[in-house]
């Protein structure tokens, strides 16, 4: 099913793409169309020997050939074909000739005749090869045309019998890409007989050569795939082909026979040397498990893949799988996960102490022993321990995919996963600890299998650590000493690597609010109080302490009777943590905490909020009062910005609103002082100290606009046109500015056009939104526009002038969700003195771990920036794969930098900070300069600009000069 | 000769094996085209310089490059404590040893290697230690698969064995796990290491005894990594000497070892060991946690027990047997659980540690053996290297699951196996070519007859067309002409029963070529046949009929035909 969707996607996909290929080709035909082909012709004619011949050929390839041309490069090329004596040249027209025919737009099939005689003549071989290849392209263009499919199939056929393997290879690929998937039992009325394209092929399933098996099989395949039902009949061909002495024919063969599984599941098969008979899916189940034992790795990889996808297996099968009877001198033996439950549910703890702990028990009937296993027995006993990591992933994929659809088999193979995270490769380790957090629904850990668990957590890879904690996250714990054991091991974690800290809350929270009642009993012991005496006050600031707070709170957010247990200082604590970690912390019910409960109710909705209020109430302030006399603007919306910062850095759900509304402000604070300057009317020469302050400001408005609008996730279009229109101002600005201290006209034409073209631009963008600028400057500026067009600069200058100072100060509604993008370098953390030596000239490589909040698609806009003690800047564009999304909004970037420079006396610090990279253009796809051709399309993506938005980290480097 | 190695059990000329059964009298090398070495333990290579050196040998000896390298130092360590501290007589010296190791040639793996005309050898990976193989012998197309010891699960510095499908005619295999099927190697590795993490962290010290190559690679490279990746602190020590050449090998060696250190090597060699250093005798009574490997492996003399005496008076200590021990050393008392052990001079050591057994052994179990089986598909079976009663077991599993031959030799016990060899046969392309164009391609499934000749000259074979085998041996053609007479009943003419043969051959031969000749006389193909009144008796006829030899098959389907007589003619 999937393979059909697939399927469908791709040929949407693909005849998207022709489509615009004709369009494109369509304006260039009337230049090439006369001169190729008869430029090849001429080409060829003068080749005097096959070598030359084949130059030219080579050389023509490279070129794409438009659709109208095709037919008479084809007519050339086979005259040439008929003519050429050498078979590498005719070789290579052939493959020309499929080139050519898949060329869009072109129909292949006037081409097919003279392809099918020169076939008949053809003697060799691998020119029938490639012959029959440019048949299949020829066919596969046509896929309606049933006479022309017939016909293929029917020369296929013919060449079915060839000595050359390759012929053999390309007829069968005819015939599974080509041969029609109707029965035969339809009567063709051109006396062509419909063949039975599924026996021919079979036939070929024991072929001398394993290259025509296992096209053969490929051909099977891809019948399937066009959906064709496969005959149950070719299962038992197939299970003899596992046994072939070629891989490739045994990898191919599984395939089949998962195929055959997935179509039969449930007829019946005879199990040989016996009466009995078993399902199919269960047969090939059995089967497949047998090839994870197989001698080539490339087939336990595959047969290892597919047992996961086979979901229809009895259960009875399935648990086979995991199963291995040990035994020692014939007798029976106990595996260690067996002897661990036993001890488990025995009470007792791993004494380990006994040399024969494991001593065989019983004795074993020789005869019963079955050594070789029949079937599923321990295919992923054997999968799990394989020597290569690729086999031992598919099989911890597969396992998972299994335990995903059956819970008692989740149950089982438990063990074996936890067994994975001691695994050698660091890739098998996090993958099996994935695994077992797509499973942990299913399943509830014993504590054996926990301390494995939570042994990895002291590991060094740092994914390794998050993926445990994500899975501690959703783990169901039986035992209130599991839940203590996991604190414990958390809270070591936290010891040996500070760095964790954030994520370990985060489990904890969610190990809290998953197991209250087992959270209850440890309370007391967890908060160290004591009955009688008052304890000593622990350390708000230790993240240990904080860690089990997190714990506790969360549980207690469902188990009303554990605040009782708390000391006063808890309830303060909890005030303090619910205000700075309210993420982490829930709402409790504090009964008789009045002062405490009251400060945050859970009803409150956001809008409701106090600070809300604040935050609106401040913002209608300033839009109120905004004909007030200059000064009072001022000093109102520097106290309103002051007022919006600090509530930003106190409420952080309000963070994004109020920096983004501060922004804006300090933009129109920033205009109104650039406008109130005393100098304006001043002659220019005497302006130049003032100016300096005036584009400065035009120039920090640029760029606040900039930042407010890439930088905030959840801006919507009626903030970007506000955002435009304040930087179209600012540009207004910067136009006077320079107007006043330039010298000389010329340059200002270029300018003024420049701003007037903007200006078209910000109306033709925003068309839709202007109405809601009544009275602003775009508005007023757009009622002059054609006045503007036919003045001069000074004039327009003046105009602009007038207007600026005219011009309301617009409302800026706030968005719904809005969050500023920020990042955190974690790594390096620009503490270390000591210096990281190099050689000059060489590089050095620097990781870099930083977390990303609220970025969209960091993938192209998060840049890394290196700013040498010299002012050199370098800018580091990190590769894709190396962002991680953790959660929604959130990523990670981990990378290396790579640092290089030439001798320096003494080590000195580079900066290296995270650049978001913007381009405004992309927001508009349709922009009207690229019409115009004077800009690129590769514009669209390159970077215009780009804002620091993390703080700086320092590295201390010191490039030596190279030993000689 | 597979092997050459020797018991060590014994301390008198029956450590050695007995080379007369090779020879009777003679020198060895006429007897021996090459020596096989399949790995450097002593039990396979020990016995290597007395064969060749003071016995007498000068033909090749073939190993893998790492066994050339480590064999040599083994060899000197065994001597060193044969000689110099058991002041053994009638032994090896060092310079046997190194002329001994002149000899060796070096075969890599999969490497094919031509020891003379006839004979090549072929070496496969087979895990167990470092440089372990698995050679393939061959003559003509018979073959033999020698296997030495091999593991078939991979552990944490070597591969798991592998071969092809290389079908020999007998696989030697050795059995020592014959009756044992191993559980998931990770349980063991994991409780290793967690019992070594706990006593650590307790502030314990852990004593883990082992034999200088092989297993204490294993154990040191476990260890390491999950110092590596646990970031642990505490010291790991390996008792110096041997082990520091030895680790110099394996770090050398990166080809042989498993996956995982081929892959990494390049970012860091897994054998340079970052927490693990040289041991020193003063570190025992350094305070603190440590762990230190030490030799030897059962606890019976040198420095392990030195520590272990040291140590075992304090319950957080621990002890770990990595491998079996021997009856009669301290290590087999203890881990039966002995607690007072009597040492020399009548005191009593009070064992307080914790005593661990941990079974890490690089052997096939039977699921391995019987796995390998499976992927070489060989003829006959013969199992060595282990207990006859659980070769017992595993003969008989073997014949019931892969229904081949299966031989368990007892010591001196000679085996026939019954082979049949393929002779190959040449054919010259112009008849192959002849017989291709006659009919439809050849089919798997149905035989073809094939006429030719076939000459045997200078011990090869040649299936040749007859024309050509006349010309090259110079003969000239004689016709051979069978002719047979039939008497039929026919009262008519001749004439007339000529017609009715003719029509009723015409009948029945239909993909023949029949006709009737002017002359009164039959022809199918090239047979002729005439018919005569007999002379005594006109109301018989008697048919002549005559074909070539070439036509033998088609002549006497004919006579028998015409022996049944005419059908009834329509009267």
């Amino acid at each position: 099913m999937a393979a059909h969707l697939k399927k469908r996607v791709y040929e949407e996909f693909t005849k998207v793409v022709q489509q615009q290929q004709e369009e494109i080709t369509a304006k260039k035909l009337r230049l090439t169309k006369p001169s190729k082909s008869a430029a090849l012709h001429i080409d060829l004619c003068k080749a005097t020997s096959p070598a030359d011949a084949l130059q030219y050929l080579l050389q023509f390839a490279r070129k794409p050939v438009e659709a109208e041309s095709v037919e008479g490069v084809v007519r050339i090329l086979l005259e040439h074909y008929y003519k050429e004596n050498d078979a590498s040249v005719r070789l290579k027209i052939a493959s020309l000739l499929g080139l050519l025919s898949k060329t869009s737009g072109f129909s292949p099939d006037c081409i097919m005749d003279d392809a099918i005689n020169i076939l008949q003549n053809e003697k060799s071989h691998q020119v029938l090869a490639q012959l029959l290849d440019t048949l299949l392209a020829i066919g596969t263009k046509l896929p309606e045309n049933q006479a022309i499919q017939m016909r293929l199939v029917d020369v296929a056929c013919k060449h079915l019998t060839d000595t050359s393997h390759g012929v053999r290879n390309k007829c069968l690929q005819l015939l599974g890409n080509l041969g029609s998937l109707e029965k035969s039992g339809t009567k063709d009325t051109e006396g062509l007989a419909t063949r039975d394209v599924q026996k021919i092929i079979g036939d070929y399933f024991s072929d001398q050569d394993p290259r025509v098996r296992t096209a053969a099989i490929k051909a099977m395949l891809q019948l399937h795939e066009r959906g064709l039902k496969l005959q149950q009949t070719i299962y038992n061909q197939a299970c003899k082909l596992l046994s072939d002495d070629y891989e490739q024919v045994r990898s191919a063969a599984v395939q089949l026979i998962w195929v055959v599984s997935q179509l039969y599941p449930e007829s019946i098969v005879p199990i040989p040397s016996s009466n009995e008979e078993i399902r199919l899916v269960d047969d090939a189940f059995g089967k497949i498990c047998h090839m994870v034992s197989d001698g080539s790795w490339v087939v336990r990889v595959q047969a290892a893949k597919l047992l996961g996808s086979m979901e229809q297996v009895s259960s009875h099968f399935l648990e086979q799988t995991l199963d291995k009877k040990l035994m020692s001198d014939l007798r029976r033996k106990r595996t260690a996960h067996e002897r661990a439950k036993e001890l488990y549910s025995s009470g007792e703890f791993s004494s380990g102490r006994k040399w024969g702990d494991d001593a065989p028990k019983e004795e074993i009937d020789t005869g019963a022993v079955n050594l070789i296993e029949s079937g599923a027995c321990g295919a992923f006993v054997h999968g799990l321990e394989d020597e290569m990591y690729e086999v031992r992933i598919a099989a911890v994929e597969a396992l998972c995919m299994l335990a995903q659809s059956s819970p008692s088999f989740a149950e089982k193979c438990l063990d074996f996963l936890v067994d994975m995270f001691n695994d050698e490769i660091e890739e098998v380790r996090l993958q099996s600890i994935h695994t077992m957090r797509k499973i942990s629904n299913n399943i509830t850990l014993r504590e054996d299998q926990l301390d494995t668990v939570l042994a990895v957590l002291e590991d060094s890879s740092r994914d390794i650590r998050e993926a445990l904690h994500e899975l501690l996250c959703c783990t169901n714990v039986s035992t209130k000493e599991g839940i203590h054991l996991a604190l414990v091991e958390l809270l070591k974690n936290l010891t040996k690597y500070p760095t964790d800290r954030d994520s370990i809350w985060k489990c904890l929270k969610f190990l809290g609010s998953r197991h209250p009642t087992l959270v209850l009993p440890l309370v007391p012991e967890l908060l160290s109080t004591h009955p009688f005496f008052d304890t000593a006050e622990p350390d708000m600031d230790d993240p240990a302490y904080i860690a089990v707070l997190v714990l506790i709170f969360n549980a207690a957010k469902t188990c009303p009777t554990m605040p009782a247990l708390f000391s006063d200082h808890t309830f303060r604590h909890y005030a303090y943590l619910r205000d700075s970690l309210s993420h982490l912390v829930p709402a409790l019910r504090l009964p008789g905490r009045k002062l405490v409960s009251s400060a945050v109710s859970p009803n409150i909705m956001p809008h409701e909020d106090p600070s809300q209020q604040f935050l609106q109430q401040s913002l209608e302030r300033v839009y109120s009062l905004q004909h007030l006399d200059p000064q009072g603007t001022q000093e109102l919306l520097e106290f309103t910005i002051r007022d919006l910062q600090r509530l930003g850095e106190l409420q952080s759900e309000l963070a994004g609103v109020a920096d983004f509304s501060a922004t804006y402000l300090q933009c129109q604070l920033l205009l109104i002082k650039a406008l109130q300057e005393k100098l304006w009317n001043v002659a220019a020469p005497l302006y130049l100290k003032q100016s300096d302050l005036a584009s400065a400001a035009a120039k920090q408005i640029m760029e606040e606009t900039y930042k407010m609008e890439f930088m905030y996730s959840g801006v919507e279009n009626k903030q970007v046109v506000i955002i435009h229109h304040m930087r179209l101002q600012a540009k207004a600005l910067q136009l006077i500015v320079t107007a006043r201290t330039t010298r000389g006209v010329d340059p200002l034409f270029g300018m003024c056009e420049k701003f007037l073209q903007e200006v078209d631009f910000f109306q033709r963008c925003f068309i839709a939104d202007l109405p809601h600028l009544q009275d602003s400057f775009v508005d007023k500026l757009l009622d002059l526009m054609p006045r503007l067009m036919t003045s001069k600069p000074a004039e327009v200058v003046k105009i602009l002038q007038t207007m600026l100072r005219q011009s309301t100060f617009l409302h800026l509604p706030l968005p719904e969700q809005i969050h500023k993008a920020s990042a955190t370098i974690i790594e390096p953390a620009g503490e270390s003195d000591n210096p990281l030596r190099f050689t000059s000239g060489l590089v050095v490589a620097l990781d870099v771990d930083a977390t990303l909040e609220h970025v969209q698609d960091p993938q192209s806009t998060v840049k890394i920036q290196v700013l040498y003690p010299d002012g050199q800047a370098q800018m580091i564009h990190p590769k894709p794969a190396d962002f991680r999304n953790p959660g929604p909004g959130r990523h990670r970037l981990i990378t290396q930098v790579y640092l290089s420079h030439t001798a320096w006396t003494e080590p000195c610090q580079v900066e290296v900070r995270l650049l978001l990279a913007y381009n405004s253009n992309a927001r508009i796809p349709k922009s009207p300069w690229i019409e115009g051709g004077e800009v690129s399309p590769q514009v669209e993506t390159s970077i215009e600009g780009t804002i620091p938005f993390s703080k700086p980290v320092k590295v201390y480097i010191m490039p030596k000069p190279a030993r000689r | 000769m597979l092997d050459c190695g020797m018991h060590m059990g014994f301390n008198d000329d029956r450590r050695f094996p007995d080379f007369s059964y090779i020879t009777q009298n003679g020198r060895l090398t006429d007897f021996l085209d090459c020596v096989i070495i399949s790995h450097f333990h002593l039990d396979h290579c020990g016995a290597l310089p007395y064969f060749s050196e003071m016995v007498g040998y000068d033909g090749p000896i073939y190993m893998t490059p790492p066994t050339q390298a480590i064999c040599p130092i083994l060899l000197e360590d065994y001597r060193k404590i044969a000689v110099d501290k058991k002041g053994e007589a009638n032994f090896f010296t060092s310079q046997m040893i190194k002329d001994c190791m002149k000899k060796v040639v070096a075969v890599h793996l999969h490497q094919t290697v031509q020891v003379d005309d006839e004979l090549e050898i072929k070496a496969y990976y087979a895990g167990h230690v470092l440089g372990a193989a698995m050679f393939q012998i061959k003559v003509g197309s018979e073959s033999v698969v020698y296997t030495g010891d091999y593991n078939m699960t991979p552990d944490r510095h070597l591969g798991a064995a592998w071969i092809d499908r290389c079908r020999p005619n007998l696989l030697i295999t050795e059995s020592t796990y014959a009756t044992t099927i191993r559980d998931s190697k990770r349980c063991r590795e994991r409780d290793f290491l967690k019992k070594v993490h706990e006593t650590v962290e307790r502030g314990g010290k852990v004593l883990i005894p082992v034999f200088a190559l092989g297993r204490a690679q294993e154990l040191c490279i476990l260890l390491e990594t999950f110092w590596e990746r646990m970031n642990l602190k505490a010291p790991i020590y390996f008792s110096t000497g041997l082990t520091e050449k030895a680790n110099h090998y394996y770090k050398l060696f990166i080809t042989w070892t498993n996956q995982k250190i081929r892959k990494t090597f390049v970012q860091r060699n897994m054998f340079e060991f970052k927490h693990i250093k040289a041991f020193d005798r003063a570190f025992a009574d350094n305070p603190g946690p440590m762990v230190v490997f030490a030799t030897p492996g059962m606890l019976h003399a040198g420095q392990s027990l030195q520590i272990f005496r040291k140590w075992a008076g304090n319950e957080k200590n621990m002890v770990i047997m990595p491998g079996y021990c021997v009856q009669g050393t301290v290590g087999h008392k203890i881990l039966s659980g002995q607690r007072k052990l009597e040492m020399e001079g009548r005191q009593v050591l009070e064992v307080k540690m914790q005593v661990e057994y941990m079974s890490f052994s690089a052997h096939a179990d039977a699921k391995g053996i019987m796995q390998l089986i499976g992927q070489a598909e060989p003829e006959h079976v013969l199992l060595v290297h282990g207990e006859a009663k659980k070769m017992e077991f595993l003969k008989q599993k073997i014949e019931q699951e892969f229904r081949v031959n299966c031989y368990m030799p007892a010591n001196g016990e000679t085996v026939t196996l019954p082979t049949s060899p393929s002779i190959p046969v040449g054919i010259s392309l112009g008849l192959l070519k002849r017989e291709m164009a006659q009919g439809l391609l050849p089919d798997a499934k149905k035989p073809r007859l094939l006429q030719g000749t076939l000459i045997m000259k200078d011990s090869n074979f040649r299936l040749v067309s007859s024309e050509q085998a006349l010309k090259e041996l110079g003969l000239a053609e004689h016709q051979l002409r069978f002719t047979c007479r039939v008497h039929l009943h026919d009262a008519r003419k001749e004439q007339e029963t000529v017609m009715r043969v003719y029509s009723h051959l015409k009948s029945i031969l239909k993909d023949h070529c029949v006709q009737h000749l002017p002359d009164g006389s039959v022809t199918v193909e090239s047979i002729l046949i005439q018919a005569a009144a007999h002379s005594e008796d006109p109301g018989t006829k008697v048919l002549l009929v005559s074909w070539t030899y070439q036509d033998e098959e088609l002549g006497s389907y004919l006579t028998s035909l015409l022996k049944k007589g005419l059908p009834q003619a329509p009267s």
